[in-house]
This record gives C-alpha cells, sequence and structure tokens, in this order.
C-alpha cells in the first residue's frame, strides 16, 4: 500500500507536530467517514453489505478525473463543456461543478447496478445479496483498471498543495476540505432521513413488509440508497485523491484497497446501521491510525515500516469480540 | 366495491391455503370475515394487498376486482394508491420512527392533502398527538393499534383492511377501537373487518362471512350470524341452549357437536 503516512517532521517543537498530526487524523477520518456513510446508508436502505463500495468509488472518482482532463464526459460522445482550459487547473467553483456532476453520474452507475445486480435478488438469503456485491466489486475493478491504463490520474485539485500556517504548524487545504465535505455529507444525510424518501428508507428498513403495506415502493428505495451510496463513497475517493493524502492529487489503482477495505472497521467500530456511527468511527479509528504512525514511530524497527495500516483492523478485532454490533449500532442487527 | 371470486392462494407452490374463497366488500359498509387459526383469514388480507409475494405465496386462480378494475396482480404501492389500505396484523408500527414520521409513511402515496388527513387523524386520536415526537416502539399495544389505524388513514383509503385489531388488547380499548372503525365507516370508508373477536366483529358488521380452511362455509347479515347457533358455539364459546347460566366443562364435549357445514 506504499506509504501512507507522511509524518510530520517538518516542524519543530512538540505542539506544532501534535496539532498537524491532529488535523491530519480529523482530515483522514473525515474520508473513512464518508466513506462508512455510504456503506451504512446502503445497508439501512437494503440490508445488504456493499463490498463493491470501493470498485464504486474508483469509478466515480475516475468520472471526475475524465470529466476534469479528458474535456469529455466518460462513455459518452459529446463533450464537457465545463472541463477547464486545457492544460489549466480549474477554479474552485468550476471544479465544484464538475465535482457535481461527477457525483451524478456516480449515482446513476449506482442505481444501474442496484437494478441490474441487486432488485432480482430481493427476498433472497442477505448472504447470497453481499456475494453478489463482492463479484460486483470484481467486475467493476477491470473497467477501473482500463480506464486508467493502470496510471495515476490528476483530479485537477485547484488548491493543490497549498497550506495555511497555524502556530508552526502546517495545515493543508485539501485536509480542511475534506473535513468540510465529511460536515456537509452528514448533514446532507440526516437532512435526507428527515424527508419524505429518507422516512420511507427507515420504514422499509424496519419492516419491509409493512412499509410495502403503505404503498412506499421498496424497488425505488432500493434504487436511492444504492444511488446516495455510490455518490458518497464517490465523494470520499475524489477528496482522497487530494494531496498531500498520500496518492498525492491523483486517483490510481494504489487507493483502491484502501477505500475497498478501510471502510470495514470504520462501520464495525460505528455500528453497521448507524449514521453518526459511521461518522464517530471514521474519526477514531483515523486518529488511531495516524496518532500511532506519528508517536510510535520510533520503534519502527521492531514493528516495521507502515505497520499503522494495521491499526484500524486491530481496532476491528478487538471492537469484534467485545461489541460486535459496534458503539451505536443496533443490538440485535442481522447477522450476515 | 371489491369483489373477489373464487380465489386460490397457493404458497411455495405447493400449499394451497384458500380454495376458491368469493366475498364481496360492497361501498360504505362494514363486513367481518371470521375464522379460526389457520383459515386463511390473513392470506386474503395478503392478498387484497399485493403483500403474497413477500411470503413466497401467489393467487393460481380468481380474481380480485375492486369498482371493475383488476388488482390480483398489482403492486402493493398500485394498490394503495387505488385507494385499499391494509392495518396489519400485530400492528407493525415502524419502531424506530416517531409517531409523526409513522404517520407520514402513511401519507407517502397521498402528499396532497397529508395536512388534512394528519390533523384528522390527531383530532382522532388525541393521544397521538401528545406523544407525537416520541418513538413508536415505545408506546403501548393500544397506541400502537391507534397508530397503526391512523397511519392507514393517511391514505385516505376508500376500503380499509383491519386485520386483528383487537389482538392482544384489553376489553375497554377492543370497545374504543370498535368505535373508531364505525366512526371511520360512517365518514364513507368501507371496512373489511377480520376477526377472531366475532362478537366484536358481528357487532358493528353489515354482513359477515365466516371462513374454514379456505373457503367461505357460512354466511349472512350481522345479526343472523350473531343468532347463529354454530356461531354462537364455535365464535363466541356459548351455547344453543344457553340461558346465560355457567355450565360444568363437561358438557361441554365440542367433539360430540358435527358444525352443520363440515362435510
Amino acid at each position: 500500500m506504499g506509504d501512507l503516512l507522511l509524518l510530520a517532521q517538518d516542524s519543530s517543537g512538540f505542539f506544532p507536530i501534535f496539532l498537524q498530526t491532529l488535523v491530519k487524523g480529523l482530515a483522514l477520518g473525515s474520508i473513512y467517514a464518508i466513506m462508512g456513510i455510504g456503506f451504512v446508508i446502503v445497508f439501512k436502505g437494503t440490508q445488504v453489505l456493499n463490498f463493491a463500495s470501493g470498485g464504486m468509488a474508483m469509478a466515480g472518482a475516475l468520472f471526475m478525473s475524465i470529466m476534469i482532463n479528458d474535456g469529455g464526459l466518460p462513455f459518452m460522445p459529446w463533450s464537457n463543456p465545463l472541463a477547464p482550459a486545457a492544460g489549466t487547473d480549474p477554479s474552485i467553483p468550476r471544479w465544484l461543478i464538475n465535482l457535481f456532476f461527477a457525483l451524478i453520474f456516480a449515482a446513476i452507475m449506482g442505481m444501474i447496478l442496484e437494478r441490474v445486480a441487486i432488485r432480482p435478488m430481493v427476498g433472497q438469503p442477505l448472504f447470497s445479496m453481499a456475494v453478489i456485491t463482492l463479484g460486483l466489486e470484481t467486475a467493476i475493478g477491470p473497467f477501473n483498471r482500463d480506464a486508467t491504463s493502470q496510471a495515476a490520474r490528476t483530479l485537477g485539485v485547484p488548491w493543490k498543495l497549498e497550506q495555511w500556517k497555524l502556530f508552526d504548524a502546517g495545515i493543508p487545504k485539501s485536509y480542511v476540505a475534506a473535513m468540510i465535505a465529511a460536515a456537509v455529507c452528514f448533514g446532507a444525510v440526516n437532512f435526507f432521513f428527515r424527508s419524505r424518501f429518507g422516512v420511507a428508507m427507515r420504514a422499509v428498513a424496519f419492516d419491509q413488509e409493512a412499509a410495502q403495506a403503505q404503498g412506499i415502493n421498496v424497488g425505488r428505495v432500493f434504487s436511492i440508497a444504492w444511488g446516495l451510496g455510490a455518490a458518497l463513497v464517490t465523494v470520499a475517493a475524489i477528496f482522497y485523491g487530494m494531496g498531500p493524502f498520500p496518492p498525492q492529487g491523483t486517483v490510481s489503482q494504489e487507493i483502491h484497497p484502501i477505500l475497498a477495505f478501510r471502510v470495514l472497521p470504520v462501520i464495525i467500530l460505528g455500528g453497521l446501521d448507524s449514521i453518526p456511527g459511521a461518522l464517530y468511527g471514521g474519526l477514531m479509528i483515523a486518529s488511531a491510525e495516524v496518532f500511532a504512525g506519528q508517536y510510535l514511530s520510533q520503534w519502527t524497527k521492531i514493528l516495521g515500516a507502515g505497520y499503522s495500516t494495521i491499526v484500524p483492523y486491530l481496532v476491528m478485532l478487538i471492537v469484534l469480540l467485545v461489541r460486535p454490533y459496534g458503539l451505536f449500532g443496533t443490538e440485535e442487527i442481522r447477522r450476515v | 366495491m371489491l369483489e373477489i371470486s373464487n380465489l386460490e392462494v397457493v404458497y411455495n407452490e405447493v400449499a394451497l391455503v384458500l380454495r376458491g374463497l368469493s366475498i364481496e366488500v360492497p361501498d360504505g359498509s362494514v363486513v367481518a370475515l371470521l375464522g379460526s387459526n389457520g383459515a386463511g383469514k390473513t392470506t386474503t388480507a395478503r392478498a387484497v394487498t399485493g403483500l403474497l409475494d413477500n411470503h413466497e405465496g401467489k393467487a393460481t386462480k380468481g380474481s380480485i376486482m375492486w369498482n371493475g378494475q383488476d388488482i390480483t396482480h398489482l403492486k402493493p404501492s398500485g394498490i394503495v394508491r387505488a385507494g385499499i389500505s391494509q392495518v396489519m396484523e400485530g400492528r407493525r408500527c415502524f419502531g424506530e420512527l416517531t409517531v409523526d414520521e409513522n404517520l407520514a409513511t402513511g401519507a407517502f402515496t397521498n402528499r396532497a392533502n397529508a395536512k388534512k388527513n394528519y390533523d384528522r387523524v390527531m383530532e382522532l386520536f388525541p393521544r397521538l398527538l401528545e406523544r407525537n415526537k416520541q418513538l413508536a416502539g415505545y408506546m403501548s399495544g393500544g397506541e400502537q393499534q391507534m397508530l397503526a389505524i391512523g397511519r392507514a388513514m393517511m391514505a385516505e383509503p376508500k376500503l380499509m383492511i383491519l386485520d386483528e385489531p383487537s389482538l392482544g388488547l384489553a376489553p375497554l380499548l377492543v370497545q374504543q377501537v370498535r368505535d373508531v372503525i364505525k366512526l371511520i365507516n360512517s365518514e364513507g370508508t368501507s371496512i373489511l373487518l377480520i376477526e377472531q373477536n366475532a362478537m366484536m366483529a358481528l357487532s358493528i358488521a353489515d354482513y359477515g362471512y365466516v371462513m374454514e380452511n379456505g373457503k367461505i362455509v357460512m354466511d349472512g347479515s350481522g345479526e343472523k350470524l350473531l343468532a347463529d347457533d354454530d356461531v354462537k358455539e364455535f365464535y363466541l364459546g356459548l351455547h344453543g341452549d344457553d340461558t346465560g347460566e355457567r355450565k360444568s366443562f363437561r358438557d361441554v364435549k365440542h367433539y360430540k357437536r358435527r358444525k352443520k357445514w363440515a362435510s
């Protein structure tokens, strides 16, 4: 997985390093949280563990990259009128508009995948559905690899590696952007859950048949859950593809395993069916990872380099032993 | 008017549960459907509201007509839109949603009149208004039954199917539920009342059906069924020659009597 953590060494003194580590933890946690929320929303809406979220996130980020760099829309003949002029970086509003359309593409992709692969399985054992999503993950992979030609692609982030200075600590703008994105996603999802379709989704999650008896179209709820889930994991992938996160402002195969697997400790810690759980789980897991990387680095000789990447999984293991439904999850959650 | 004719329902492709059931619910009436456990009452409700799919069930023969439209194979949402709502057995409130949100799910197909219907439900059940922000799961059985009925009312149905609304309720609450059903009916909603509590059901029913083994074995007006010896004995626990005094259990001897409809 390469060097996931750039250790804060350039600043001196305890406090700047601590601040920098904290901000990095929160930023990475924001990414994990968005990823987790995307996972949880699919689980809440459809009771399916969506193992395809990593592949969907990659595909969504690639949409973004294609729109920004190639001046065209993926797999479509017409060009993207909103793309920045060749060779220049987009302005922030333009980048956000492109982001918005990338998310719409991702949502449509999620809905199509749901319609094609999940809907025919409704009523089948949840385990079969989970395996179907694993199949989807494998099936999306080659498309993603072909699209990138295995190479890293830039996302045209307008603020690049710029930093703010705070008490001698460097606060990268990307980190702040990730936190804002997480706050917006969390707020939007909470708002959604109070809306008509959000209430319907919670009703379907609680009792599918009773929801049907109220005239709720369960198929449409499934479709919305997958659309939202795909859009959210795409946000996570795009904001993770910004420097100074390890891939340095690009989306490449290198980040796929993180998107695919790091979400598991997050949602297991937070609870499979809890949106606040995904938020706190994301922040906690990432903080554990980042702080372990920063402050236990003097023992790298014993632990080996990159050991901080296993910290989330250690946490997951402990949570599974002690509190298998997570911190915020429902206790009697269905086993898969 | 709801017309079920010769309906056959099969579960899992093998278990024949309804064997040629025929029922009519005329507009504006209260029709009671009685029967013991396993007679197929709930299956009838599922068949009408399109929920058979959830239980691997299928309507193999016969038809369900609603105001001249064949709804036998319609999706549940289409049936609710067409004006048939069901209050399911066991209440089935969404426990993790608040009272208001539960009512909002009921208004899913009928957003235009949601405000008006909401006020109507709250007027009918002031108890729900008191607790409108509370989670439905924490309410008592009686309150949940009110909520389930209120939720069905949010869709402004022309026919409401109530599946065992008296299940697990204290006698006083059963009276209350009965009054509510009467009131809803008086406002022009037809009622198909599925009950084990025959006394309660027949006391408000214009017409009643007795079901056994997936078939109608007897039907008639509410009074006629209430006066019938067999209904009295098997559904009300009274006896033909009963003058009201208590009887020794020894004299009952169910097994010696054959229901007159048993072949």
